[in-house]
């Protein structure tokens, strides 16, 4: 399976998902925001970091970058593309995914361990996935995810919606919202499943000495789907 | 020409920035701050003498780029 991590100035997780993506059997290429044209790939993935510094709003001159009209066009015909936390960010601005990332609601900087529940395992994504609740790793300052009434009832009547932050036990409630974000929103789809853009890091958590293995569950499980 | 633009939050929508401010103005002493709403300026230089033609363009360039119409307003001065 081929793979293809897209660098802005700015990306920090991008050779950490470069990593992971490897580890896990994906042939990876690196792709500079400036190029034109994407190579050849099963999946492309927007990494975290801060793409042009955040200027204007997080993701937005990323979403207006030369490499984007590509991702577009490849989302558009139905390729996977995954973006983690400013990569949610740049696809809510490209307009792929609806909604947008505000600033966390206590304006913290928010670095720690959460727990996820996925609520809709028929897709590429989280099919067979053998946990209904991940720990992940979050560090974003702009992860309040927010949209209007009518897209939130859009998200909700095509199961667009694919994660919320739980407790270990898989309860979602206000009181372990780490950010703000409505119905404890960690995660959408597009309508057809093909775009997914969260805020948690699965790349952070390869390893189990140093952080955990949730990150793994999720690459085996995303590479096994796309072989099947 | 020199066209202004401001770049607001909608009514209602969270303002976390904001509200710091003006806690903070409360703490200073400047006890009858209500409320404070934070925004962006924009002082766009374009090479265009109608003015109509220019703000049409800035217009697009709001809805575009300077402002997500998600959460936000803009304004052309």
């Amino acid at each position: 399976m081929k793979s293809s991590v897209i660098i802005f100035p700015g990306s920090n997780c991008d050779r950490d998902m470069d990593v992971a993506l490897k580890k896990f059997g994906f042939q990876n290429k690196m792709v500079w925001h400036n190029d034109d044209k994407l190579p050849n790939s099963d999946l492309i993935v927007l990494p975290g970091g801060f793409s042009y510094g955040d200027y204007l709003r997080c993701g937005s001159i990323a979403g207006k970058s030369k490499i984007i009209k590509s991702v577009i066009e490849f989302a558009k015909s139905g390729g996977l593309v995954l973006g983690i936390c400013n990569g949610f960010q740049i696809l809510t601005e490209t307009g792929l995914l609806p909604g947008v990332l505000q600033q966390n609601k206590n304006i913290d900087f928010i670095c720690k361990n959460v727990f996820i529940k996925i609520n809709n395992k028929d897709n590429k994504y989280f099919k067979n996935i053998e946990k209904d609740i991940l720990e992940l790793h979050i560090a974003h300052n702009e992860g309040n995810y927010f949209c209007s009434n009518d897209e939130l009832k859009n998200l909700e009547d095509n199961n667009q919606i694919a994660a919320s932050y739980c407790n270990e036990k898989g309860d979602c409630n206000e009181k372990i919202n780490p950010n703000g974000a409505i119905k404890n929103i960690a995660g959408i789809f597009n309508k057809e499943k093909n775009i997914l853009g969260m805020m948690p890091h699965p790349e952070r958590m390869i390893d189990k000495y140093l952080s955990g293995e949730d990150g793994t569950i999720f690459f085996k499980n995303l590479i096994s789907n796309l072989k099947s | 020409m020199k066209i202004k633009v401001i770049v607001t939050l909608k009514n209602g929508v969270l303002d976390p920035q904001g509200k710091a401010i003006q806690q903070t103005l409360n703490g200073m002493g400047f006890a009858n701050v209500e409320n404070v709403r934070q925004g962006k300026f924009f002082d766009i230089n374009i090479n265009e003498k109608d003015e109509t033609k220019a703000k049409s363009k800035v217009e697009e360039m709001c809805k575009k780029l300077l402002a997500n119409l998600v959460i936000e307003d803009f304004k052309i001065l």
